[in-house]
């Protein structure tokens, strides 16, 4: 058995907000029509609720008309998803452990709207914590959302974590501050 | 700054979140069909200038494809619509008629 490391090893960079990698973070997806009353009904035995559109409520993200992702403790991961597959046996539906496929990161502090608006085409002013955002992190896919006004979580690819934790190290670069959330 | 609204997760999503799958609603000529309704369905497109139908695909985002209504010249849209349609909705028509009064659908 490997020892399971983050891609980012800790890595932490401080500006004006706190970039720092979130450490290693359970995560399973399931693919599935979630508008079903099947798939919803096998979800809920499970004791997972399908989020309304967008939002990630204890750990559920709402991804997509057909995606969820489970947010959850490392180590917990695989027993989630055999528990999920289990009892979506007899619907359409796909259930993977995606942990070490991404990476998840975190932004935290003042600026961490501004440090995201300058990489996403996402209108921050109007983004409500809760709300998972799907988009593009300058060159690359990414998902984040809101934890309140300061803190975010970001996930990506585990191939190009480097790359979004440098392009966020640099627009959360000291003296870069744009200042268009706090006038 | 084209900006389209997904009707699948409901994001405005800008131009560079998405995918062009230019024209919808094409009828697909495939095997057993003449050569020239193949040639024409693979090549010949009217390249509006003007109200044009469109595919595109909410890549970054829920990665739906789905369908819009807008103006090629203008970037005006009228609207977008789920992919599984097989031509323009009346919603969609009459948001049309209603900026361009001299419009009407192809036949
Ligand atoms: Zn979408």
């Amino acid at each position: 058995m490997s020892n399971a490391m983050s891609v980012l090893e800790g890595a932490v960079s401080t500006g004006f907000v706190t970039v720092r990698d979130a450490g290693l973070t359970g995560m399973v997806s399931v693919r599935a029509d979630l508008t079903d009353a099947a798939t919803v009904a096998a979800l809920s035995s499970c004791g997972i609720t399908v989020p309304v559109v967008r939002q990630i409520v204890d750990g559920v993200a709402w991804m997509a008309p057909d995606e969820l992702l489970l947010v959850t403790e490392y180590a917990d991961a695989p027993a989630l998803a055999q528990k999920v597959q289990a009892a979506m046996a007899d619907t359409h539906a796909l259930v993977h452990v995606v942990s070490d496929a991404r990476a998840v990161l975190r932004v935290e502090g003042a600026g961490t709207k501004e440090a995201l608006a300058k990489l996403c085409p996402v209108d921050l002013a109007t983004l409500a914590p809760g709300e998972v955002r799907r988009t593009r992190l300058a060159q690359v896919a990414a998902a984040f959302w809101l934890e309140d006004a300061e803190n975010a979580q970001i996930i990506c690819f585990r191939s190009v974590a480097d790359y979004v934790f440098g392009v966020l190290q640099m627009s959360a670069r000291k003296g870069s501050e744009v200042g268009v959330f706090t006038r | 700054m084209l900006t389209l609204k997904c009707p699948y997760c409901g994001v405005q999503a800008c131009e560079t979140e998405l995918s062009p799958g230019y024209e919808a609603h094409l009828k697909r000529f495939g095997p057993g069909s003449s050569d020239d309704d193949f040639e024409t369905y693979l090549f010949t497109r009217p390249n509006v200038k003007g109200v044009h139908f469109e595919r595109w695909r909410h890549a970054y985002g829920c990665g739906k494809w789905f369908l819009a209504a807008r103006c090629t010249t203008t970037l005006e849209v009228f609207g977008t619509y789920s992919a599984q349609t097989p031509a323009p909705p009346a919603e969609i028509i009459e948001a049309i008629k209603s900026k361009r009064p001299d419009w009407s659908p192809e036949t």
